[in-house]
């Protein structure tokens, strides 16, 4: 479809729906992005989407259930650096298990100059990108919106259906 | 090699995606419409990513080369 009015800024909708540290890069990477280039950005975050909302970031990662992740040290020679290491499932579930991979994968991004989630966050805001709280998951969940960063506001599905109907991307994530 | 000049430099030596694009959008905001901005990166996803931005920001690539390991770009804010 043509575009009516090729001055009007291109539009971009998101949910957000995941609240780990894998899944929490997509969203902000794509609005920080769309943001910085003029589009007019709209984030929905709902279920465990909506803990990237929080004053205190605590995405974490997780390898059980996600068996394709690469499991190597962020430190070392290159060739140890290298090393997938063949992690038994099992070994997983052990308690402190999360907040290693979450510590080693935060290192590794950090090594090859990737941005933190809470750096993208700012940059979002600083853009003007509209981050939308789902009014109905946090009321399931027990958050308030005073948990969350002030910059966001709060919305339900008719809210973001109006916005991202005048969408040019719209992506679930 | 161009002789082009530069109003400014931006380094994003280092960094990955998006950051040399978000960093180059606030740069040329901070820039007067006509005046250039030279950005060196070394991400490798950097080349096409430019060009892109230049299209959605209607921003001018005027130039985009190598330099050993490092990308560099002329950007000519427009509008």
């Amino acid at each position: 479809m043509a575009r009516s009015d090729p001055e009007k800024p291109r539009r971009l909708a998101l949910i957000a729906s995941k609240g780990t540290l894998d899944w929490a890069y997509p969203p902000f990477i794509l609005a920080s992005t769309a943001g910085a280039m003029g589009w007019e950005v709209g984030v929905f975050f709902t279920f465990y989407g909506l803990t990237l909302l929080l004053k205190e970031l605590e995405a974490e990662v997780s390898p059980l259930g996600n068996p394709a992740m690469p499991m190597k040290m962020p430190f070392g020679p290159e060739a140890f650096q290298k090393i997938n290491w063949p992690i038994p499932t099992a070994m997983m579930a052990v308690p402190g298990f999360n907040a290693l991979a979450t510590t080693l994968m935060k290192q590794t991004f950090k090594n090859k100059g990737v941005a933190t989630i809470s750096e993208l966050r700012d940059y979002s805001v600083e853009s003007g990108v509209n981050l939308i709280a789902c009014q109905m998951t946090m009321e399931v969940f027990g958050f308030q919106k005073e948990d969350f960063i002030p910059e966001c506001t709060v919305g339900g599905a008719a809210t973001f259906l109006e916005f991202a109907s005048d969408a040019d991307v719209q992506l679930f994530i | 090699m161009t002789a082009l000049q530069a109003e400014r430099t931006l380094d994003c030596t280092g960094m990955l995606c998006p950051i040399p694009v978000i960093k180059t959008s606030k740069a040329i905001k901070e820039m007067q419409v006509g005046q250039v901005l030279k950005m060196i990166a070394t991400d490798p996803g950097a080349p096409a990513d430019m060009e892109a931005w230049a299209r959605q920001t209607g921003n001018e690539l005027v130039d985009s080369h190598r330099e050993d390991s490092k990308y560099v770009f002329f950007l000519r804010r427009l509008k």
